[in-house]
């Protein structure tokens, strides 16, 4: 790893790496390389991946640069079962492609791999920080523009910061009732 | 009221605020006890549920989302319990269910249960709530979308009946963090307010750990107060005596507050923490087809676009009862519901269809998550085979709290049967036929691979029924072999109800009230039973007066 930066900064762009890996994103910059840039648009990382994982309130944050350098230590353990020579400069994880770090963490994350319940946590994690935000008071994210909740095309909530829908109905009868309905309105 | 040594002592003390612990604290409040009420999670009401998926914000505050061997358990975890937290679908369970064998080869539910025995119970809680039916005006986009694409299917499809003012709901589709309008009428509304009224006191953040018998027979309760932010630190602890108690803890603890307690109670029946059933549920994600929504289904919104509004709403709103036919052969039997989950519980798990690379995460995912207002959700409740076990208790709680708030490691195990399989194989394949009959949407299940199984209705895990050796509770919820111990919640219900199961826990919380002041006043305490509805209706209850055989 290139030794003019810090060991917290090569856990960052891991854990970047893994984020990105769970919901890929665009390229940050032209020389990006913790996000591969394996999809249009932002993904966990642009999010804010890095700053929900770090939220006390998961309760992984102390834990975060041990599972870092231990998704390095698989990395480095992938590169040599596969006969890839990453970068050396580059943490493990980040030094492989974006295919083969979809690879690793299938691996890391299927029904049998003892490390399992880490490694979809941080994945849960990484998740959420695109598709809810977690990390942000959720107007306050809207109000950003949050990459995740525009992508999924996440309503605007009213000026007072909640959501109300007054269109929500067809309005219409579109199905017949089972015959078997109680007065109450429940199966017989 | 204290006793010489000082600790506190009640008539009656119950273990949480859900549907069993409010119910209960209501009538016997009442009645004239003195009730003492500890529920785990804190009491937030109207302006305190957020609209904000910050962790930290109402929503993580009121949700318990366990994560287990094989199944995870979401449950609430506040004041009112379930009924804050929950979806308000409120229909009865079918008639087959009463007669369901399971895995023990012979009916799991007590002879004196019955729907035709139920009923006036479920009467009690349909007035007290209120519950109402719901026309196709209340119905939201993805419910009438659901209703259209199983009549194209040539299906029947129902509104659900519900615990919700219409008139007040905004279709925020925020329930799950509590509602904001007033509109859900949780416990919140009704039978808790009514038992403070009567003298009921309830203590939040107050979480039970385990019972001691004293000699007298009444029982030792002891808790723990929880941080008010960091649910992993205990902020301190101590005991309180009753006459009676009544654990309503849900079906994901009240079981695990009973192991820790075997060493000072003395043994517990064997189907303590055995016989768990997840309701049978399975979630479909479709992903609707908005030209097929408006060419095959006719249906358009205001703007003209056909769908693209799943995040519009109130959680269910629409059933297909096709299925449940008493006609069928055991676990063939399911409901079929629209529901709605937000984004992150309700993404993660959704797989993409035709996937080449990883299903639940990757860029295929990020692809489906751009069309997620096009999603529709499909809930089936099927028939499981009460195959849940729960291990060792953990050392506080029901579960080794991983984050500050909500999500824990817990100790049930389950490994579904091919009976339960099937039934979930089954639902998926109708949920398919429905949902992509002429290329209407794509729909795939959730991954099981992620958190195993998954369950938003825990049940059975300290059963009623007649025999001893599959049920830990007799037919009035009095707990065998340990008089004075009724177990009233979600744990109480022998198995799976293929139908959302709310207002059937509450019916039996409601059927169970009679026994529990008649076991009270046999420990000397001057109760009697007859409340009329929270709101003082007396129509319900004046139709189960004379079905109680007075003592």
């Amino acid at each position: 790893m290139r030794s003019d930066l810090s060991h917290q900064t090569n856990q960052n762009m891991t854990l970047e790496a893994f984020a990105d890996t769970i919901v890929p994103g665009e390229k940050r910059f032209p020389d990006d390389i913790a996000v591969a840039g394996a999809s249009s648009g932002g993904g966990a990382v642009a999010a804010g991946a890095l700053e929900l994982l770090a939220d006390p309130a998961t309760g992984i944050a102390d834990d975060l640069g041990a599972f870092a350098d231990l998704i390095n230590e698989h990395a480095r353990a992938y590169a040599a079962e596969h006969g890839l020579t990453p970068d050396p400069e580059l943490p493990p994880l980040v030094g492989l492609s974006f295919a083969d770090r979809t690879a690793l963490i299938r691996h890391l994350t299927s029904p049998t791999h003892p490390e399992r319940e880490i490694w979809i946590l941080v994945a849960l994690f990484s998740n959420m920080a695109f598709d809810t935000g977690a990390h942000l008071h959720t107007v306050d994210a809207m109000a950003a523009g949050h990459p995740g909740l525009a992508a999924m095309g996440f309503a605007q909530p009213d000026a007072d910061g909640l959501w109300r829908f007054p269109d929500y109905s067809y309005g219409r009868e579109l199905a017949h009732l089972h015959p078997g309905t109680t007065s109450s309105g429940s199966p017989a | 009221m204290t006793e010489s040594n000082g600790t506190e002592r009640v008539d009656v003390l119950i273990v949480g605020s859900g549907f069993g612990g409010a119910i209960a604290a209501y009538h016997l409040a009442a009645g004239g006890a003195s009730v003492l009420v500890l529920e785990r999670g804190p009491w937030l009401e109207g302006e305190d549920f957020d609209h904000d998926f910050k962790l930290g914000s109402s929503y993580t505050r009121i949700f318990d989302f366990v994560v287990g061997d094989g199944m995870s358990l979401l449950g609430g975890n506040c004041v009112g319990g379930g009924s804050v937290v929950y979806f308000a679908a409120m229909p009865r369970a079918p008639r087959f269910v009463f007669d369901r064998q399971g895995s023990i080869g012979r009916r799991m539910w007590p002879a004196s249960v019955t729907r035709d025995t139920l009923d006036p119970w479920y009467d009690r809680v349909t007035e007290s709530l209120p519950v109402t039916r719901q026309d196709w005006n209340d119905v939201t986009y993805s419910g009438g979308l659901f209703a259209a694409a199983c009549a194209h299917a040539g299906r029947t499809a129902n509104p659900v009946p519900v615990a919700i003012d219409a008139s007040k709901c905004t279709n925020c589709n925020w329930m799950m963090a509590g509602c904001r309008f007033d509109a859900k009428r949780s416990l919140l509304f009704n039978y808790l307010p009514a038992a403070l009224a009567h003298g009921a006191r309830i203590r939040p953040m107050h979480e039970v750990q385990k019972l001691t018998r004293n000699t007298d027979g009444g029982y030792r309760v002891h808790y723990n107060v929880i941080d008010d932010s960091d649910y992993r630190i205990t902020a301190g602890s101590g005991s309180i005596d009753a006459k009676i108690v009544v654990l309503a803890a849900g079906a994901g603890a009240t079981p695990v507050i009973l192991q820790r307690s075997e060493p000072d109670l003395g043994k517990m029946p064997h189907a303590v923490g055995r016989y768990f059933s997840g309701n049978g549920e399975r979630l479909n994600t479709a992903i609707l087809d908005e030209d097929r929504v408006r060419d095959l289904l006719g249906l358009a919104k205001p703007d003209g676009v056909p769908y693209a509004a799943s995040q519009v709403g109130k959680g269910p709103c629409v059933a297909s009862w096709d299925r449940l036919d008493g006609a069928r052969p055991e676990y063939t039997r399911y409901s079929l519901e629209q529901l709605y989950f937000p984004p992150g519980f309700g993404t993660i798990l959704a797989q993409v269809p035709d996937a080449t690379g990883p299903s639940w995460f990757g860029a295929e995912k990020k692809e489906i998550v751009r069309r997620w207002q096009s999603w529709l959700t499909i809930f089936a409740m099927t028939e499981d085979d009460n195959e849940g076990v729960f291990g060792p208790p953990p050392a506080t709680g029901n579960a080794m709290r991983i984050s500050q708030q909500m999500l824990g490691r817990g100790p049930i195990r389950y490994d579904p049967t091919p009976n339960t399989l099937r039934g979930w194989a089954l639902a998926d394949a109708d949920v398919k036929d429905i949902m992509e009959r002429d290329g209407l949407s794509r729909v795939m299940p959730w991954t099981n691979d992620v958190v195993g199984a998954y369950t938003v209705h825990p049940l059975a895990s300290c059963r009623i029924g007649d025999d001893p050796a599959t049920s830990a509770l007799d037919d009035r919820h009095e707990l065998r072999g340990h008089p004075g111990i009724f177990v009233t919640d979600g744990s109480a219900v022998p198995g799976a109800l293929t139908v959302n199961p709310a207002l059937t826990i509450a019916a039996l919380a409601e059927r169970a009230m009679p026994g529990i002041v008649a076991a009270a006043r046999a420990r000397g305490v001057n109760v009697s039973y007859g409340a009329p509805a929270p709101d003082g209706a007396t129509s319900a209850r004046n139709a189960v007066l004379p079905l109680l055989v007075r003592d």
